[in-house]
């Protein structure tokens, strides 16, 4: 019984927080088992679930901040239109300096990126809040659209002297088929390690939080949890503002990332 | 199995919690809920929704807007800057305008105190003149009397000189004409 009671006073589910669940029904239990072949009561792939609300959730801030927080056009700007136009000119300077002139055809599309980013990442921040991009379906989906569009931008622009990307001229002739090959693998691993930083960060700062968490309550249970209750709440606050620095990082991470790929698909020489 | 029915008799989260353990059940199975691929395809529709959402919303109203509010602003300070230079450059010829009718004033202000000094050292060099020919007459005037006076004492001399002589003559008993006395006083008084 004492044990039995010890396992339901202290629940480690630091996972169970990035779990996708339909909005507005329960799955009942045993309607979905793949293995089985019993799938009519899994998620289908319209259904609207939490992962749904947080990103509308990131839409209506996006909108409120970029189209209601400007909507004074005013030439000395309020709080709100302050905080967008420094936003625009955070990320134009960023593809400015790091793809160059040309690259400002592309603002939409990385401003785009960066704002969903960025939103999802501090909107996942709030208590019992669904971190969409702690998903690898969502930043794999991201980093996947960041390499084709170089790709495809690369040789479109360049065409055949897109291969030069790989083909590094300034190393002895010899070891430049090495150095193609190394380089080929590197940009076919870029979407990998592109998308995976994101989640992997999202996702280790949230899980460790949810692992302190779970220690907190257990001055409920045991004498120990005098000293390791304030402990774990400590720890707590610390990891929450690692994690705010986290989310604005990994977001700005993002974009520069896919703001030098860019240059690359842009000016392929070295 | 007790706690289950007190779990049932307990709060709706409660259930909630296990209706998302029955629905994380595929992904209890592979280990973490970002592996549990039967959620992707869900995923990654709304992701694509949500994306294109937010870039028309961007793309069309928002950085349009953003980006005319930052050219304005850029343009206005620009306007200003220029205005106040234009300013300044009036400010600067204002001030030429001033020094130069400063200049002009005092040069004018010289002029009618150079004018009034010339104008006052001719009356004055008048009347000095006029001064000096009074002064220069009256001491002819002076000088004449003088000589004047001079020459009757002179004349009283030799006068008073001859009587007394003929007198003296005429009480020592001796008998002399006027003729040889005043010749005798006359050579007497040149002596």
């Amino acid at each position: 019984m004492a044990t039995e009671a010890h396992g339901e006073g202290l629940t480690f589910h630091p996972m169970d927080q990035f779990i996708v669940k339909p909005l507005f029904r329960d799955v009942a239990p045993g309607t979905c088992v793949p293995a089985d072949g019993i799938t009519e009561g899994c998620l289908k792939w319209y259904e609207p679930t939490n992962a749904t609300l947080w990103m509308g959730i990131a839409i209506l801030c996006i909108i409120g901040l970029f189209v209601l927080g400007t909507r004074g056009r005013a030439i000395i700007p309020s709080r709100l239109q302050s905080i967008a136009e420094l936003g625009y000119g955070f990320v134009h300077k960023m593809i400015e300096d790091v793809t160059g002139k040309d690259g400002l055809k592309f603002f939409p599309y990385v401003f785009t990126l960066f704002c969903f980013i960025v939103f999802s990442n501090f909107l996942g921040l709030i208590p019992g809040a669904l971190t969409t991009t702690s998903h690898v379906a969502v930043t794999g989906i991201l980093a996947v659209a960041v390499f084709l569009t170089v790709t495809i931008v690369g040789f479109v622009k360049n065409g055949v002297h897109f291969l030069e990307l790989f083909w590094v001229k300034s190393a002895p002739l010899a070891l430049r088929p090495v150095l193609a090959l190394i380089e080929l693998i590197s940009y076919f691993v870029r979407p990998v390690s592109h998308s995976v930083r994101l989640a992997g960060n999202m996702m280790a700062g949230h899980a460790v939080i949810k692992v302190f968490a779970a220690f907190a309550p257990l001055i409920l249970i045991s004498g120990v949890g005098i000293a390791v209750t304030p402990l774990s709440i400590l720890a707590i606050v610390a990891m929450y503002a690692l994690e705010i620095l986290v989310a604005f990082i990994q977001a700005y991470v993002f974009t520069i990332l896919t703001c030098v790929y860019l240059r690359d698909a842009l000016h392929p020489s070295h | 199995m007790a706690n289950t029915t007190t779990e049932a008799a307990g709060a709706a989260t409660e259930a909630a919690g296990h209706a998302a353990e029955a629905a994380g059940h595929a992904a209890k199975s592979a280990g973490m809920p970002q592996l549990d691929f039967a959620t992707f395809p869900n995923q990654i529709f709304w992701l694509a929704v949500a994306l294109v959402i937010i870039y028309l919303i961007l793309s069309r109203v928002a950085l349009p807007r953003i980006g005319g509010i930052i050219a304005d602003r850029q343009g206005k300070i620009t306007n200003d800057i220029a205005a106040a230079e234009e300013l300044k450059a009036k400010a600067v010829e204002a001030e030429k305008v001033y020094q130069q009718a400063l200049v002009d004033a005092r040069g004018e202000a010289q002029r009618i105190v150079a004018e009034a000094q010339a104008e006052i050292q001719k009356d004055l060099d008048a009347a000095t003149a006029k001064a000096d020919a009074e002064i220069s007459a009256r001491t002819a005037e002076s000088t004449r009397r003088i000589e004047e006076i001079r020459a009757g004492a002179a004349r009283n001399v030799v006068e008073v000189a001859t009587e007394t002589a003929g007198a003296i003559v005429a009480a020592l008993g001796g008998k002399a004409d006027a003729k040889s006395v005043a010749s005798a006083v006359a050579a007497k008084l040149k002596g």
